[in-house]
């Protein structure tokens, strides 16, 4: 027996796929994706139509999907994140239904809980043997983790698994397993390895950027959290590691072991492993080439899937146990709100990813933003979209203080103790103000182009249509 | 009263910066391109024109690209490309 078919159009067939179905796709190639265009496409030559598309990220790769829009192959577009050239035309109005957006633990919550059954799960898999067993470690569009695949592989009724890299059977060290898997397709390439994985994660060079590291190592330090048994993420922004690596400093000059580092890894994290800063690492996505090799060769580095890294609604997820988690953000209100899907225009952007969900679950989730980024304040009155609620967000740092929300006294005194620069939110909207100037209010479109789903599965906040 | 006698220009097009270009014109005219013009349009604009007065200058063309620069940033680029605009 094997679950290899002959073509891409053979195993939609044998999906039983039908107009006004669901079909879904996972972002581990991001954007040197070549599958979501390749199926997309095939489904459009065989004359489906009004299909919802549930894809856990959208790059600009994925333009494409803006005809299949058009002749109304696409109707609805469900996601975790969506990149600024697909955005700017979803915020333009090109779609009649709003996007959704949810994180990457409200996702596989949603799956899970029926609210976005998925009819056909298409999975590119860098590696696959012909019974289905399947990996992003091997082969030549190698990718590292499958974390996020493996959500739609368990909960999609047919499951689709694309690859240009068939090995003997079995597959050893596999992500998703045959158990799961319906057919097998070969295509020449599932992608383009310059835009799957960075050949190099940098630290920033940026003055202003390592202020703001420096910064937020330091509150690391003196948050009470840093003793044996540290648990950290991290996103993979060059403010973002450069603090990573002055965290790395601090902890080998005190003999701290810390038990994991969680996300999105890059190779900086690997580096923490292997000086002995952290036991584990556990590894939804991998960034650059050093996270897939440290995936496939070091066994203290373990793969894991959507929910077990953030949903809400299985018994626990790895964000539960998370320490620190260090976030970035567009705006940031003075309650303490972060947009992470719109810029400064209101354009879509972006979107939550994992941003909401550990900032949910870590004891401490700081943001790093600079006081502004091209004339605009990053402090607002009211941020234009919110996709993390201030009550998630304990602390804010800048090149010109740190503000605390004020629902944690304690640890602003800690931090003004340790003598870190503690100020109050308002005042560093008033100082960047002071030096850009006030922006004019813009305007909002009358049109919901986006609704914001929390990860617990409420409409958190409307993204509107730009019509300047 | 001051003129642009030749093509000259200050700045960059990184963000953060302004790239002015003047050049030769029998009036005095602005044109703006900015990453902030919803935001900010209008103040670059009047920056700009005073930055003009202030020099003397009644005649030339002045094409600032801003890429999100503060005004005390648009104001010196403005200002060293009028310089050397009505330089000989």
């Amino acid at each position: 027996m094997t679950k290899v078919v002959s073509s891409l159009r053979e195993a939609i067939e044998r999906a039983g796929l039908k107009d006004g179905m669901t079909v879904s796709f996972h972002h581990h190639l991001r954007n040197g994706d070549y599958v979501l265009n390749m199926v997309m496409q095939e489904i459009a030559d065989l004359g489906v139509g009004g299909l919802t598309v549930n894809a856990s990220s959208l790059f600009d790769v994925h333009l494409p999907l803006l005809d299949h829009i058009q002749s109304g192959v696409v109707s609805t577009l469900q996601t975790d994140y969506m990149a600024a050239g697909l955005g700017r035309a979803i915020s333009r109005g090109a779609m009649a239904n709003p996007v959704q957006f949810r994180t990457h633990g409200g996702r596989p919550a949603d799956m899970a809980r029926g609210v976005t059954p998925v009819d056909v799960a298409f999975i590119a898999a860098p590696a696959c043997d012909c019974m289905g067993n399947c990996s992003g470690k091997f082969g030549p569009s190698a990718c590292g983790s499958l974390g996020y695949a493996m959500a739609d592989a368990r909960y999609a009724k047919h499951v689709v698994i694309i690859t240009d890299h068939l090995v003997p059977y079995p597959l050893q060290g596999w992500s998703i397993p045959e158990t799961e898997v319906d057919s097998v397709v070969t295509v020449d390439s599932i992608g383009d390895p310059k835009g799957i994985v960075s050949g190099t994660t940098r630290i920033t060079r940026d003055p202003v950027g390592l202020v703001m590291a420096s910064y937020a190592a330091r509150v690391i330090e003196h948050s009470g959290l840093l003793k044996d048994g540290f648990s950290f993420q991290t996103g993979a922004g060059g403010a973002s590691l450069a603090a990573a690596s002055f965290l790395k400093d601090i902890m080998l000059r005190d003999k701290i072991r810390g038990s994991f580092g969680l996300g999105g890894i890059t190779g900086y994290m690997v580096d923490m492993l292997r000086a002995g800063c952290f036991e584990k690492l556990m590894d939804v996505q991998c960034f650059d080439l050093q996270a897939v090799e440290s995936l496939r060769e070091d066994p203290r580095h373990q793969e894991i899937s959507a929910m077990h890294y953030a949903s809400p609604v299985t018994k626990s997820a790895v964000v539960d146990s998370l320490d620190v988690v260090i976030l970035g953000a567009t705006e940031v209100d003075t309650d303490f709100n972060v947009n992470v899907h719109t810029d400064s225009n209101g354009y879509i952007m972006g979107g939550s990813g994992g941003h909401s969900d550990t900032a949910a679950g870590a004891k401490l989730s700081m943001i790093i933003a600079p006081l502004f980024r091209a004339r605009l304040p990053i402090v607002t009155d009211r941020v234009h979209c919110i996709s993390t609620p201030g009550k998630d967000i304990d602390v804010l740092v800048t090149q010109a203080g740190i503000a605390v929300n004020p629902k944690n006294g304690e640890l602003a005194d800690r931090l003004r103790s340790a003598g870190l620069p503690i100020v109050d939110i308002r005042a560093l909207k008033e100082k960047a103000e002071g030096l850009t100037g006030k922006p004019a209010h813009l305007p909002q479109g009358q049109r919901v182009v986006a609704d914001v789903i929390s990860r617990d599965g409420q409409l958190l906040d409307q993204i509107r249509s730009v019509e300047r | 009263m001051k003129e642009i006698r030749k093509k000259a220009w200050a700045g960059t097009m990184e963000s953060s910066d302004a790239y002015v270009e003047v050049e030769p014109a029998q009036t005095l005219a602005v044109e703006l391109q900015s990453v902030v013009q919803a935001q900010f349009g209008p103040a670059i604009e009047a920056a700009v024109a005073d930055v003009a007065a202030q020099c003397g200058v009644t005649k030339g063309r002045v094409k600032v690209m801003d890429r999100g620069a503060l005004e005390c940033v648009i104001r010196a680029r403005v200002e060293t490309a009028l310089l050397r605009g009505m330089e000989e």
